[in-house]
């Protein structure tokens, strides 16, 4: 996987980026798509009148095409957004606020990401309807069986991460969608941090709805993606109304909205960052998803394998399966072995990663996490391990 | 004074904080402090009698320049008066800022001296400081 990194002109920086969870790299590719719509056809998309705003059309939708194909869903299943936290919030807002009734349940679970747990916070102040948590296991897992155990009859949705943020287990989704479904239950996926490294069928798991975001996985920021059945998208209301999104309107409030996706990206769409990560599902296809979540796999064993030889370091998540790698070193406070490995060009993030009620679960109220990608090799393991091999030297420079 | 030393008394002040054992059944004023782009958070009790601070403790999570900074607050601070303990911060203050300050104040917090010099550890070392401050000039106006 050594040679992609040539692709990255971050690496040019001699950085040792160990924080994939939180953002990615972006290769040349991507830059240099971005790049050229902003310097050769800058134009608004749907206002196909002249070449270049043509050409916006073109590309804008063949970036949508891109994303569908790489989820295996239909072309107007994928609605272009800001990231997996406005996806999360229009799925919540625009569709489960209508369908849901005082007393309904939703099933989360305490190891997910603020973005999949304050919109369902917010509606249930709004709607009277119940938060629910799935328990977790032993190694803070979602087991099928305490799944089944948090089911009652008032549970209309499994609201859960594909790929959770700290601890990095993944969620056996083609099961509970299996079980979900006989039981007349929707399943909502957030994808932040499985879509970036692990080949998702939208399909053959029947996911309901799916959130994702395009920093995560090589793509630009500020575009983001909201999968959903056609059959659901259609009765999402949008949240925002304005141009591009309506066919006609008159004086007397009488408005008929376009066909989907276009009905739900109201305003001049985020061209740049679809364009941009249309070239990063280009990119990331061209390397294999398969061969990505393999490499990540093979490199966490091999950071833990090392770890784990260290009396003073306690790894919160030694059984999960992604590239994410949560752990303390004994009497040093995250935060300070963050700073540490700065001064060492080392990117490692120090905190509670926006997880905050996993501490009740876990007593662990903050970790240092390292999160894997693609272009991270063994010689940066190596010399991640060299640096927290010495607790001395840790206490010394951290300072 | 040499960096090692420095560094000697941050580490001090880290691994054995003044006391660091506040808690609601204290029954003192409470003030949080913490910081929106990192993890710190800690809490200060505080009882203040006839414009004196008789008693200050603290508690909470934070990284070893934090913990070690509220250490050395209250070290500094316990047994003044506000007016006094209001000095003693807006010089320590001075001094992160590098606006000119008088080093004699600052007894154990010359160890942040250079502090300056890490801007990403500027929020770290004047956490306990913004907090108690709160306090502190409700008391002076009275």
């Amino acid at each position: 996987m050594k040679e992609y990194r040539y692709d990255f002109p971050m690496f040019n920086n001699n950085i040792i980026y160990l924080d994939n969870g939180a953002t990615t790299f972006k290769p040349n590719s991507v830059i240099d798509a971005v790049n050229d719509y902003y310097k050769n056809y800058s134009a608004n998309a749907h206002r196909g009148d002249y070449t270049i705003s043509y050409k916006v059309d073109v590309n804008y939708e063949n970036a949508r095409k891109k994303v569908a194909d790489f989820i295996n869903a239909e072309f107007e299943e994928v609605v272009f957004t800001s990231g997996t936290t406005e996806s999360l919030n229009m799925i919540v807002n625009g569709f489960f606020k209508k369908l849901l009734e005082p007393g309904d349940e939703v099933l989360i679970t305490k190891s997910e990401h603020a973005s999949n747990v304050l919109p369902w916070f917010k509606l249930a102040k709004e709607t009277n309807i119940k938060i629910s948590y799935i328990e977790l296991d032993e190694n803070l897992h979602v087991t099928i069986e305490n799944l089944i155990n948090s089911v009652n009859e008032r549970t209309k949705v499994i609201s859960i991460a594909g790929i959770t943020n700290v601890v990095g287990d993944e969620r056996p989704i083609d099961e509970i969608c299996k079980f979900a479904h006989a039981n007349n239950i929707f399943v909502v996926i957030d994808g932040a941090q499985l879509v970036p490294h692990k080949k998702v069928d939208v399909k053959k798991s029947d996911i309901d709805f799916l959130a994702f975001s395009g920093h995560k996985m090589c793509g630009p920021t500020g575009i983001g993606v909201l999968y959903g059945k056609k059959e659901f998208l259609d009765k999402l209301e949008p949240i925002n109304m304005g141009g591009g999104m309506n066919e006609s309107f008159d004086s007397e409030n009488e408005v008929y909205l376009k066909e989907l996706p276009n009905r739900l990206e109201a305003g001049t769409p985020n061209i740049a960052g679809a364009i941009g990560l249309g070239a990063a599902v280009d990119y990331l296809s061209k390397i294999g998803m398969n061969n990505i979540f393999n490499y990540e796999k093979k490199l966490k064993s091999y950071l833990v394998d090392k770890l784990i030889k260290l009396s003073y370091i306690d790894i919160i998540n030694l059984e999960s399966d992604s590239g994410i790698v949560s752990f303390n070193i004994d009497g040093i406070f995250s935060q300070d072995v963050a700073f540490y490995l700065n001064k060492y060009n080392i990117c490692v993030r120090a905190g509670n990663h926006c997880a905050k009620i996993l501490k009740k679960e876990t007593g662990i109220k903050n970790s240092i996490r390292v999160s894997l990608y693609f272009y991270n090799t063994y010689e940066e393991i190596d010399k991640l391990v060299e640096l927290l091999s010495d607790k001395e030297k840790i206490m010394k420079e951290m300072i | 004074m040499d960096n090692e030393f420095k560094r000697e008394i941050i580490l001090e002040n880290f691994q054995h904080p003044f006391n660091k054992d506040g808690n609601d059944e204290l029954n003192y004023e409470k003030v949080n402090s913490n910081n929106e782009s990192c993890i710190d958070n800690i809490d200060i009790y505080v009882n203040i009698k006839n414009n004196t601070i008789e008693d200050i403790r603290f508690n909470g999570e934070a990284c070893a320049i934090s913990t070690a900074s509220t250490s050395i607050m209250l070290k500094n601070i316990i047994n003044k008066s506000v007016k006094d303990s209001i000095k003693y911060i807006e010089n320590f203050m001075n001094m992160v800022n590098e606006l000119e300050y008088d080093e004699n104040l600052l007894n154990e917090a010359v160890a942040f001296t250079e502090i300056y010099k890490q801007q990403n550890r500027k929020t770290c070392v004047t956490l306990p400081y913004i907090g108690i401050l709160k306090i502190l000039k409700k008391y002076d106006k009275q």
